[in-house]
């Protein structure tokens, strides 16, 4: 392995932060959406991390499983982006709080 | 320090950057997705310093190929201006919100080097597609395809909720 594997969990987990503290603090729902998919990506990073660690490929099975599931999070969210802009002319999150109490 | 490793950090350095970029542009949507283009290129190259082949190719193309393109599409058929975006009233959450995170990465970090398994010795053909084609269809075809099924109706559900209106 031509790098440690500390240095990639540690990317990794730099990778998730950032997009954590960007989906609770942005405002624009787009920009929320595009943080989840840093998060995912931070998350598929460890797992070709581990992959190449322990020199088995289910790893890469499983990033396969997960940009599955961000492409059909992407399609959906982005729908209902589009449906809830034609309805209040907005994506700011708090122009959209039906739901909370 | 070795051609591949070198790679490695840049490729990190810029990650990073790109990622901070995406996160901290207050201002103009677009180019947050394009920071967040970059990052994803970056990070197949680090797949490619990895030895995941396959991974980093799929990449390239369902990351900045076709989600990044659906985000500016969407970005751009909405026209947002960069002015719909007043800064929250409130910044005592966001700075609360950074040193909270800063703080568990920082923990997680210290934590890190003693909690990490040895590296194995891997065989020549590791990542390849013949390799990760095999687990796939051999070890995991029931997640397949209910992944594919998972497409299908985040397919049927974004087609019904762009096209009615609500209510």
């Amino acid at each position: 392995m031509v790098v440690p594997l500390e240095h990639v969990i540690g990317l990794s987990a730099i990778l998730f932060t950032i997009g954590t503290v960007g989906a609770l603090t942005r405002r624009n729902l787009v920009v929320i959406l595009m943080s989840i998919e840093l998060m995912l990506n931070a998350v598929n990073l460890s797992l070709v991390g581990f992959s190449r660690a322990f020199g088995e490929v289910d790893g890469h099975v499983f990033v396969l499983m997960v940009i599955t599931v961000a492409a059909a999070e992407v399609a959906v969210g982005l729908g209902i982006v589009i449906s809830l802009f034609r309805n209040r002319d907005s994506v700011n999150v708090e122009d959209v709080s039906l739901l909370k109490w | 320090m070795s051609f591949a490793a070198g790679l490695f950090y840049v490729m990190a350095a810029l990650a990073v950057v790109t990622a901070l970029g995406m996160v901290l542009n207050l201002r103009n949507t677009v180019a947050g997705a394009m920071c967040l283009v970059v990052t994803m290129i970056s990070l197949a190259v680090i797949y490619v310093v990895l030895d995941a082949h396959f991974v980093a190719v799929l990449q390239i193309m369902v990351y900045a190929g076709a989600i990044l393109v659906l985000f500016l599409f969407v970005v751009m058929l909405l026209n947002l201006r960069s002015d719909a975006f007043t800064p929250s009233r409130a910044t005592a959450p966001k700075v609360v919100g950074a040193a909270v995170g800063v703080a568990v990465l920082a923990a997680f970090l210290a934590k890190l080097p003693d909690a990490l398994p040895k590296v194995a010795e891997i065989p020549a053909d590791f990542g390849s597609y013949r390799q990760v084609g095999l687990a796939l269809y051999r070890d995991y075809v029931v997640p397949f395809e209910v992944a594919s099924f998972l497409l299908l109706a985040a397919v049927v559900g974004a087609v019904v909720l762009a096209k009615r209106r609500l209510s």
